[in-house]
């Protein structure tokens, strides 16, 4: 198909939208238009005004100042359910559905179809639901509870929802982050459909290749301000991350070469029944390696249960020639493992307390003075981390919650680096967090490694994979399929491993 | 894909019914077995003691239960959301004194004492609403805070003061002693409450959203639900509810005094729990608040009956309370598993 131009009338515009949270200007003055039949995406660092932009856009926030422009006419969204009511549909990045309630029940709540006297028309319900199931081409029951479903499942229904309400404009918020390369593609082609019937699609991803394959125009915010909107076509990757970031990027992937030394870390035939199965491997000091796999290939039990949180049927774990003790953290961290976990916010990090707090809890063997917490000496240790890892804050005794996505990693990234580990596991080092940040992460790993740190880094990024590891270890089902080095890891062959298609390449 | 399209009737329809039926059978479970285990208590006590299953024992177990019920589903509506109401004891004790002092020699009707209930009811149930739902103060605090205040007011008001059967007016007297076709109008009373209150969590769009917002008030804001107004809302008809069960009190009792109805506000958290009510909110049915309430009285009656100490009763009741929440919980983390794997088989089959 060829796209061509848009068609002249916007179906959703903002205009000169302003927005503030007390002092933070989220958004100036920031214009945006949407047409029928196109994909526009939404560049910008984490913090440029995304968020916020959507929201407005939502009916969840309303602009200080500005318009929103529905078909050329200005109107006011008192709610999400203005916005919903105006065609506008919202896919968050992890949706919100109701756990406990089933699938046609989240895609009709609040809006069940009726008959006399107002009762909801159950059969109705089901029928529309099971029809919108298949027309998505999914199989799942309309009766089933969303509780327990996979977040692209979970992405299906609320597109469904979407659908029911024959959305006009679609936004979706990183839909891809926590999804395969297949479900990523279903995603996509339900996305090519819906804009083949018309509706404008609002894309955001951190992924700058997903952005050239899915959509025409692109939007960049920066610091909350507009900076352009223009076709897809006539940029380059380098041109859209230099609007985002406002500065030319050195490199996304700064790999500094490392002296590899002894081996740090060495799991062998670690087996988990059900998860993971037969995995060893090496870790040397200087090198990073990555663990790459679809999602649910069981990379992260393996990091779990490799630092004890976990317990391990079978196998065992040596850091630097002693064996560790089996399903104990604390023995881990004594033998110098660090594990960054994925889930930053549920597992990394304390959300409520300070920054000096969050990064004092690994140590608080260190910062004791007779036998209680010294508050100053964890004051100082974490300043000193915060200058080391270039650390954007207010104050350290504000609660992490308030920073960044990137800055909080950064926290976690200094509470493991404090307790001084011989191995680094880190879990999706970089996931949800801006291109700028990012780079300042790989720096921080690239140059632990040159000091002589082992790094295990899980991640499904592939470009990361492929820019940071020295060697790419490939899960498949549980097992460790491919091992292969830098010099032949390609997007190409790390995918052909993780999705099965070669049995153990070269070694 | 090309399976999807060769044979859907049967790939389509089998993990339906299966995922469904799992959900529908696990909630259902519960409802029978406590059942099961009422018709066991009855059949046993009833063995040991003839006289539990005599008309008049019957009724006596109906009476008992009759108030515990109408307070066990106005409570539901109120937990189903994610929040809890403890001041339904006081309410039930301040509703009592207030419509007995009203009617104490008077002839006022009946319609006149049981309005006047539910208006007092509606009253408190509206001010824990809007802490609640607007000053989104915890329901927790609230609610408590509300117990003692309503009950400070009720000791102040009365003063030691009882009233007595003597000064109620007979026909308020006849709605609690009375009965239709040898069933007592108490139970009627609350049969009817609890079929219209099931019907409507069941079938009508405010109805669902009490659940939305309970299983994930996150969610609930995002799908546009007035999520302040439909907690103010169920806040004012455990209110009601629990001031028309005041004045049912007064009607079955026609003694009271300031501190009737005291404590019963944990005992109708434990009913509707015990009853498959999540205490976290987004799932269960006032069909089993209402066995759950049920239960309890009987329990109570049957230790009577058995001629065991009373203050069993309060363990007996606790250990069936942790039983319940433990139970769920299992259930709940069996099912997320067995829902998962089946997402997980359904994937592998696209």
């Amino acid at each position: 198909m060829n796209q061509s131009a848009p068609d002249p009338a916007p179906v959703l515009a903002l205009k000169g939208v302003s927005k503030s949270f007390g002092a933070v200007r989220a958004l100036q003055d920031v214009s945006l238009q949407l047409f029928p039949g196109e994909a526009h995406a939404l560049a910008g660092e984490n913090g440029a005004g995304k968020s916020t932009l959507i929201k407005a856009l939502a009916g969840v926030h309303r602009p200080d100042s500005g318009e929103v422009l529905l078909d050329g006419e200005p109107v006011v969204f008192h709610g999400p359910a203005d916005a919903r009511d105006a065609g506008i549909a919202v896919i968050y990045q992890e949706p919100t559905l109701f756990p406990d309630l089933s699938i046609a029940e989240n895609i009709f709540m609040g809006r069940q179809p009726r008959r006399a006297l107002g009762r909801i028309d159950r059969k109705a319900v089901h029928a529309t639901t099971a029809g919108l199931m298949r027309r998505l081409g999914v199989d799942l029951s309309p009766d089933r509870p969303a509780r327990g479903l996979s977040i692209a499942d979970q992405q299906i229904v609320e597109i469904a929802k979407a659908l029911s309400f024959d959305a006009r404009v679609l936004i979706m918020d990183e839909p891809t982050a926590a999804l395969t390369g297949s479900e990523t593609a279903r995603l996509f082609s339900v996305v090519q459909t819906l804009r083949a019937e018309g509706a404008a699609v609002l894309f955001i991803s951190h992924r700058l290749d997903e952005i050239f394959e899915l959509c025409q125009r692109v939007t960049t915010l920066r610091d909350g301000r507009w900076i352009s909107s223009e076709p897809l076509e006539e940029l380059t990757e380098d041109d859209l991350v230099r609007r985002m970031v406002g500065r030319d990027l050195d490199d996304l992937y700064p790999k500094q070469e490392a002296e590899v030394g002894e081996v740090a870390l060495s799991v062998h035939r670690l087996t988990r029944e059900g998860v993971f199965r037969d995995v060893s491997f090496d870790v040397r000091r200087g090198e990073i390696v990555a663990l790459a796999g679809l999602v649910g290939a069981g990379r992260t039990e393996v990091a779990q249960a490799v630092f004890g949180v976990d317990r391990a049927d079978a196998g065992e774990v040596k850091v630097g020639g002693t064996v560790l003790r089996p399903g104990s953290p604390t023995a881990a961290m004594a033998a110098g493992l660090a594990l960054v976990p994925e889930d930053r916010r549920q597992r990394g990090l304390v959300m409520d307390l300070s920054i000096e707090r969050n990064i004092g809890l690994t140590g608080l063997d260190e910062v004791r003075k007779r036998g209680l917490v010294s508050r100053a000496l964890e004051h100082d240790r974490a300043a000193d981390w915060a200058v080391r890892l270039q650390l954007k804050y207010n104050r350290l005794a504000d609660s992490v919650g308030v920073l960044s996505g990137g800055n909080q990693q950064k926290v976690v990234l200094a509470k493991w680096l404090a307790t001084g580990p011989a191995v680094l596991i880190v879990d999706e080092p970089t996931r949800g967090i801006d291109v700028g940040t990012k780079a300042e992460v790989h720096r921080l790993l690239s140059s632990l490694a040159a000091d002589g740190l082992a790094v295990l880094m899980i991640s499904s990024d592939l470009p990361e994979v492929i820019g940071m590891a020295d060697r790419v270890l490939v899960m498949h089902e549980g097992r460790l399929v491919a091992e292969i080095p830098r010099a032949s890891a390609t997007e190409e062959s790390v995918m052909a491993a993780a999705t099965g298609r070669n049995e153990r390449a070269a070694a | 894909m090309t399976t999807t399209i060769e044979s859907p009737p049967d790939t389509a329809k089998a993990p339906q019914r299966s995922a469904s039926s799992l959900v529908d059978a696990v909630f259902r479970a519960r409802e029978i077995s406590i059942a099961g285990a009422l018709v066991l208590l009855i059949l046993g006590t009833y063995l040991a003691n003839p006289l539990f299953l005599s008309d008049q024992g019957v009724k006596d177990l109906l009476l008992n239960a009759s108030i515990l019920v109408l307070l066990a589903v106005g409570q539901s509506a109120v937990v189903i959301t994610r929040n809890i109401d403890l001041s339904v004891g006081s309410v039930v004790g301040l509703s009592a004194f207030a419509c007995g002092k009203f009617v104490a020699g008077t002839d006022h009707g009946v319609l006149t004492v049981m309005l006047l209930g539910i208006a007092i009811g509606v009253v408190c149930g509206l001010v824990s609403g809007a802490l609640v739902s607007f000053g989104r103060v915890p329901a927790l605090v609230v609610t408590l805070g509300m117990l003692y205040i309503i009950q400070g007011i009720d000791y102040w008001w009365a003063q030691g003061e009882q009233i007595s059967a003597s000064d109620v007016p007979d026909a308020v007297l006849g709605l609690g002693s009375g009965s239709l076709l040898g069933v007592p109008y108490l139970p009627l009373i609350s049969l009817v409450l609890l079929a219209a209150t099931a019907y409507f969590l069941r079938s009508y769009r405010s109805g669902r959203e009490l659940y939305a917002i309970g299983s994930s008030p996150e969610a609930a804001r995002l799908a546009g639900i007035p999520i302040r107004r439909r907690v103010l809302a169920a806040y004012a008809f455990s209110g009601a509810v629990a001031g028309f069960a005041g004045a049912l009190w007064l009607a079955r009792f026609g003694t009271v005094v300031a501190d009737n109805a005291h404590g019963w506000e944990l005992t109708v958290v434990s009913a509707v729990v015990v009853g498959g009510v999540a205490i976290t909110g987004g799932t269960g049915t006032v069909w089993g608040a209402a066995l759950g309430a049920l239960l309890l009285t009987t329990i109570g009656s049957v230790l009577v009956v058995l001629k065991v100490d009373s203050f069993w009763q309060g363990a007996i009741t606790g250990a069936l309370l942790l039983l319940a929440i433990s139970v769920d919980r299992i259930v709940n983390l069996r099912m997320t598993a067995a829902l998962r794997k089946r997402s997980a088989r359904h994937d592998h089959g696209a």
